[in-house]
């Protein structure tokens, strides 16, 4: 069997949902369903053989190639098996996705895994704002998971996350860990400005020295028994952060935000 | 049977169901980490007043422990589920929490969970710190000398309890200097711990006593001083007994452990004053479990 591809066979003007293009929805349906399947794509609905050119027949792991940031929605809750995006993808990818895997191959635009529950994304490319975070209104935003980016993130990662990870291998811009429930986010590049923001619990976990409000107090430096655990836990990514090398235990503590109930901590490695 | 002069009685062992969890103790070093087990597995040799028995069944190096320090692997056996997991929190929470650099992981990955430093997080009176990683959650305890991790949660399965054998001697040297062989060996082995003193037991007691209070007695028997005194099972020239008990997760183990035990006291044999290895039964009424010592030497 092979991956069940689904290539873009142009560029269209208007956004298009692939939420019902996720492996649980097309396990049991024959090439003919999948081909009649329904698209939101602008104001009108079109077939999936009208938009993408499709082959394979796994639908387990399913293939979007040729895809760009008009293609949101990609991985919709997904419940098993794994999603593979060729090019750039769209808003809400990985929205409240519960197991199985997606890569990207490229950069996704705003609230890439927006309450997620669990399993893996990871982004080759940069993420927009909101990686991680709660639909606007909603309280909680990722809940479980891993979500790793190898580029950049925009404003605001983890908004408001109750549980998993977010790793990021390049810099986090302004806000990141705002208002954080708990969580854990690492950032291996530079942070931008108010960062944990009103966060409540979580552990902001960071190479470079970040400028901190004035809400967030010092603890001192200290060796943390969990961050080689937490560390042994990225062996089996494809990431800079699976590279012992990389790890520490030592750290400079900062609590916070005091602003809020301060029980955050930001954790910069020294 | 008769190995290298020792009679081995044509008797077993006779054993309960019990339950039994694992705990890893780390610490800064191996010294310290054995001094949190230790204080952990004390006053833990029998459950009939103890509430449990506990042991130290390994030393672990630095890579067989969840965060790279080294370790010290403890089991806990009591009868019932319950009272294992108040002992295992209890004793946790005075024993590992309190000890300088320790933290502490759950050793058994299936079975039912019972709480391990679950509850031990309210000494962090909010200040805790929950992590869950790769599946598993971590409390992060904040304490006078850094921060105590303790995974929430343990693994608790049936084992067997009860496991023994008896080294009779000529004298008291004599047994004692084979039992330290026997349990010198049997600590090579995995899945069990022998939770007496040192591994070895001088008081081996008999169900019920003359004084209704009490369910258990000295095992008259078997005690060289009532030779003359007693309906006796010893010959006239023992004149010590020693009894090792073993508690593991499976029969499987305790017949590994006793087969390594009794052949190091064997090996010693009549030259050094050993004589005969018997058991400790109740007519195979009570114990499901049965440990023939000649099945088990064959």
């Amino acid at each position: 069997m092979s991956a069940l591809t689904f290539t873009l066979k142009q560029a269209t003007a208007q956004r298009i949902d692939l939420s019902p293009l996720v492996c649980q929805n097309l396990q049991d349906l024959a090439a003919a369903d999948i081909a009649a399947i329904e698209l939101q794509n602008g104001k009108s609905r079109r077939r999936v053989d009208e938009l993408f050119t499709i082959s394979g027949d796994d639908s387990q792991n399913i293939v979007i190639a040729n895809s760009n940031d008009k293609l949101d929605f990609i991985g919709k809750d997904l419940a098993s098996g794994s999603i593979i995006v060729n090019g750039d993808a769209g808003a809400y990818l990985g929205l409240g996705m519960k197991s199985g895997s997606i890569t990207v191959n490229g950069n996704v635009g705003i609230y890439a895994a927006c309450e997620l529950k669990n399993g893996l994304i990871e982004i080759t490319g940069n993420a927009g704002d909101f990686v991680g975070g709660a639909l606007p209104g909603n309280k909680q935003g990722m809940k479980g998971g891993t979500v790793l980016v190898k580029g950049n993130v925009g404003a605001r990662a983890g908004d408001h996350m109750r549980r998993g990870q977010i790793l990021i291998e390049g810099n986090a811009g302004d806000y990141c860990g705002s208002r954080m429930l708990a969580g854990t986010i690492a950032v291996m590049g530079n942070t931008g400005r108010y960062l944990g923001y009103a966060m409540r619990r979580g552990t902001l976990l960071l190479w470079n020295q970040p400028q901190l409000s004035a809400t967030f107090n010092d603890c001192g430096s200290h060796t943390l028994a969990f961050l080689p655990i937490l560390f042994a836990s990225f062996k089996s990514l494809n990431s800079r952060f699976a590279d012992s090398a990389t790890a520490f235990n030592r750290v400079q503590r900062y609590g916070g935000d005091m602003a809020e109930t301060g029980r955050g901590e930001v954790l910069v490695r020294l | 049977m008769i190995i290298n002069g020792v009679t081995i009685d044509k008797t077993f062992a006779e054993a309960f169901p019990m339950k039994a969890t694992r705990a890893i103790i780390t610490a800064q070093n191996e010294k310290w980490a054995m001094i949190s087990a230790q204080a952990m597995t004390g006053f833990a040799t029998s459950v009939i007043a103890c509430g449990c028995e506990a042991g130290i069944e390994r030393v672990l190096s630095p890579d067989e422990t969840p965060d790279g320090r080294p370790g010290v692997a403890i089991m806990i056996y009591a009868m019932g589920g319950k009272g294992l997991a108040k002992q295992l929190e209890t004793r946790a929470g005075q024993c590992v929490l309190t000890s300088p650099t320790s933290a502490l992981f759950a050793g058994i990955e299936g079975g039912k969970q019972i709480p391990l430093g679950k509850n031990l997080r309210y000494f962090g009176d909010g200040f805790q710190i929950a992590k869950k990683i790769a599946g598993k959650r971590y409390w992060r305890v904040p304490v006078m000398d850094g921060e105590f991790l303790t995974e929430a949660t343990t693994g608790m399965v049936d084992a067997v309890g009860g496991g023994n054998f008896l080294v009779l001697a000529e004298s008291q040297p004599q047994a004692l200097a084979a039992c330290e062989a026997a349990i010198e060996e049997m600590r090579k082995i995995p899945n069990v711990i022998m939770p007496f003193p040192g591994g070895v037991v001088r008081s081996g007691s008999k169900v019920g006593s003359k004084y209704p209070a009490l369910g258990a007695s000295t095992n008259d028997a078997f005690c060289p001083t009532l030779k003359g005194m007693t309906r006796t099972d010893l010959s006239p020239e023992i004149e010590s007994v020693m009894e090792i008990v073993i508690d593991g997760l499976s029969k499987e183990d305790i017949d590994k452990a006793m087969r390594v035990g009794i052949q190091a006291v064997c090996d010693l044999g009549a030259a050094n004053g050993i004589k005969r290895i018997s058991a400790g039964n109740y007519g195979g009424k009570l114990g499901p479990f049965h440990f023939h010592l000649q099945e088990i030497m064959a």
